[in-house]
């Protein structure tokens, strides 16, 4: 059984504005096939005013999606149409008290309904602008089509990689199997072979396209760029050496011996890779003992 | 727990005196049976006489064909897995579409290691074509795993013809019979199937019991290692305790087998009947004519199964449902997109599986009030209008679909 808040049962057991409006000047009606749920959304809008004076709806659907259903007519009542436009799904969850992962899909398809039935009401033809797929990530509700996109688009190769860049298996990490499925999966079709241990040796590999100087250079721009950050919070950090991929840092003010000193520097680790599209290790110079902690993970 | 449990195809509740008869085993029988001494001794014998009876529910020629395992599932990964190992030139697996996931995702990994799994069709009313079966047989396919009874709506494959066949060409026979144990009877020393797997709790016995049958001579590789428990063939210490509740479950079964395909019968008949004259569009999925006599399974056209579950569950009724919202999976049910079932009616399927413990007064109760919860549910949905579904609903509501 799903762990439904008390405010999903009582707007399934006893919805809101549920049922056909015959008078409705706007109509949505989305769906999701995976999951089966279908939604007819109906709004009178007053044309000289554009808010909505009244909104109904009739469901296929499980409890959550008949729940969204009626917290979205409850909400939305009364609104502008812009104002309308800008609820998200996150605001029919949270006003449901929130919806279980795998069921989040409801609340993204009462925002749909939303705005499609808004662009009807305006002469407009709207487009689905996403595709849902299989829920990979449980913890942070994370579905396969997210994950696959975001590993063509940034050519990721490692299940690090994604949870970078999706959250997608940073929680529990019980979908690692399925993250690296897909992995295999879309590097396959460039041609690399998805193996879980060759990441650090693999970037060694790859030379660097900047010469030292330029290279030099370019992480004392991203060291810039960090720079405001980290004096907001009375600290500082300086550029004290580059050798190969490995980059020296003085932590000066009160960033030195934060607690929270190996955090930042990983964060810093990250970024720097990004922007510099290789691998880099960041070591404070004076100390080893954080070399460790935050060396690659 | 007051309420009314027809969800009995899920699991099953665990008879008194079943408990009755395992409790000891926890406490004063607490032995190891392996041990010299006499506190093992008394737990390998009460361990030799739960063999016994389920040797006897299976009718099976010998009691070292049954090796204990610790549910259903490990019971089908153990014959699918032993028997290609044994087999390591033959490539290809055998199975149904309509299999205990079990079954199709332990396939469905072997596939991704490289061999070839044909998986066998089956017609709108969940029905195999034998003759496609007959072709596929060859010396290239290790194993055929078909289940007895489908879970979803309890329609019977006639395994006994496919394990003849599977021999005629040299194959090896399994069938996950978990939903058929104790429903229909079962005479496995007359019958052409090598390996079958039964679980405990879905014949009131408890979770994390079950049972593999090997038949003598069928060539094995154990799953677990370690230890000569099952002569070898499961490793790990004897959960005593659930073993000899099991035994008892499997002479309770065979005791009231007449009463499970009369009386249980005529309810799950009065029931579907019951159903279907008060609510439209409405249908019994499977082949009605060939299933378990414990299940129905009800598709109600135009609403969505979980709306229907917590509904039901608000009066104290437990059923299940073949929509993609309860399994987590957010995927309609296999069995019922494999027969063809329009997603409108899928989603909608409601299964009904009762057991020796439902009562007439029950079914009674469940007829009066699903046409109540069906009426409130359709009265939401965008296919129906007043009184039916609106004319021509597919293309009155054609929603984008994400």
């Amino acid at each position: 059984m799903w762990d439904y808040s008390d405010k999903v049962k009582e707007h399934f057991f006893s919805p809101h504005n549920a049922g056909a409006m015959d008078d409705a000047n706007a109509v949505g009606d989305v769906g999701s096939i995976n999951c089966g749920d279908a939604l007819r959304l109906m709004l009178k809008v007053d044309p000289d005013t554009e808010t909505i004076q009244d909104a109904r709806f009739q469901t296929f659907g499980c409890g959550s999606a008949i729940a969204s259903s009626s917290a979205l007519t409850e909400i939305i009542k009364g609104m502008s149409l812009d104002d309308a436009l800008k609820v998200s799904n996150q605001d029919i969850a949270d006003y449901l008290d929130g919806l279980p992962p795998e069921k989040m899909h409801c609340s993204v398809m009462g925002r749909e309904a939303l705005q499609a039935a808004i662009a009807n009401y305006r002469g407009e033809e709207w487009k689905d602008d996403h595709e849902e797929g299989a829920l990979i990530c449980k913890c942070f509700a994370i579905d396969a089509v997210l994950i696959e996109d975001t590993v063509r688009a940034n050519s990721l190769s490692t299940v690090e990689d994604v949870i970078h860049y999706t959250k997608a298996g940073g929680g529990c990490s019980s979908c690692h199997e399925g993250i690296e499925e897909i992995l295999t999966k879309v590097l396959a079709e460039r041609g690399e072979t998805f193996s879980p241990h060759t990441v650090e040796l693999k970037e060694e590999d790859k030379p660097s396209k900047l010469t030292n100087l330029q290279r030099i250079k370019r992480i004392e721009t991203i060291l810039e760029g960090i720079r405001p950050q980290l004096q907001r919070d009375h600290g500082d950090i300086e550029l004290v050496d580059v050798d190969g991929k490995t980059i020296y840092v003085n932590m000066i003010g009160a960033c030195s011996g934060c607690q929270m000193e190996a955090m930042t520097l990983q964060g810093i680790q990250q970024k720097m890779m990004e922007d510099l599209g290789e691998f880099v290790k960041i070591v404070p110079s004076r100390a080893g003992s954080l070399s460790r902690a935050a060396s690659h993970p | 727990m007051d309420g009314i449990y027809l969800d009995n195809n899920a699991t099953t509740r665990v008879d008194d005196a079943v408990v009755a008869a395992m409790l000891p085993f926890f406490t004063e029988q607490f032995g190891n049976p392996s041990s010299m001494h006499s506190f093992g001794n008394k737990v390998g014998l009460a361990i030799k006489k739960a063999r016994l009876q389920v040797q006897d529910l299976l009718g099976a020629e010998h009691d070292s064909e049954i090796i204990f395992t610790s549910c259903g599932t490990e019971s089908d990964s153990t014959a699918i897995l032993s028997a290609i190992r044994a087999n390591p030139d033959r490539k290809e697996i055998i199975t149904t579409s309509i299999e205990h996931p079990a079954v199709l995702a332990l396939c469905a990994h072997l596939e991704k290691e490289g061999f070839k799994v044909h998986t066998l069709k089956v017609d709108e009313r969940g029905r195999l074509d034998l003759d496609v079966y007959g072709k596929l047989l060859s010396n290239r396919v290790a194993v055929v795993s078909v289940m007895w009874a489908n879970n979803e709506t309890g329609t019977l494959f006639p395994v006994e013809e496919m394990a003849r066949m599977a021999h005629a060409a040299g194959v090896l026979f399994h069938t996950d019979a978990v939903q058929a144990v104790g429903k229909v009877p079962i005479d496995m020393k007359h019958s052409a199937i090598d390996m079958l797997s039964l679980s405990g709790h879905k014949l009131h016995a408890p979770k994390g019991i079950g049972v593999l049958y090997l038949k003598r001579g069928v060539r094995f590789r154990p799953l677990l290692r370690g230890g000569h428990q099952e002569r070898g063939r499961r490793a790990g210490t004897e959960n005593a305790a659930s073993i000899v509740a099991l035994g008892m479950a499997c002479e309770q079964a065979q005791a009231a087998m007449h009463y499970e395909n009369t009386e249980v019968k005529r309810l799950r008949d009065k029931l579907e009947a019951g159903i279907l004259a008060k609510v439209p569009r409405a249908f019994p999925t499977g082949d009605v004519t060939n299933r378990l006599p414990n299940t129905s399974n009800i598709a109600f056209e135009f609403i969505e199964g979980e709306a229907i579950l917590l509904l039901l569950n608000k009066f104290g009724i437990a059923a299940s449902s073949g929509s993609a919202c309860t399994s987590g999976s957010l995927e309609p049910s296999h069995v019922m997109r494999a027969m063809g079932i329009p997603y409108t009616a899928a989603h909608g399927t409601t299964r009904f599986s009762l057991s020796r413990y439902t009562t007439e007064a029950e079914i009674d109760r469940v007829i009066q009030i699903i046409p109540e919860i069906i009426a409130q549910l359709r009265k939401l949905s965008p296919y129906w209008g007043e009184t039916g579904p609106v004319t021509e609903a597919d293309k009155a509501f054609a929603p984008v679909y994400a």
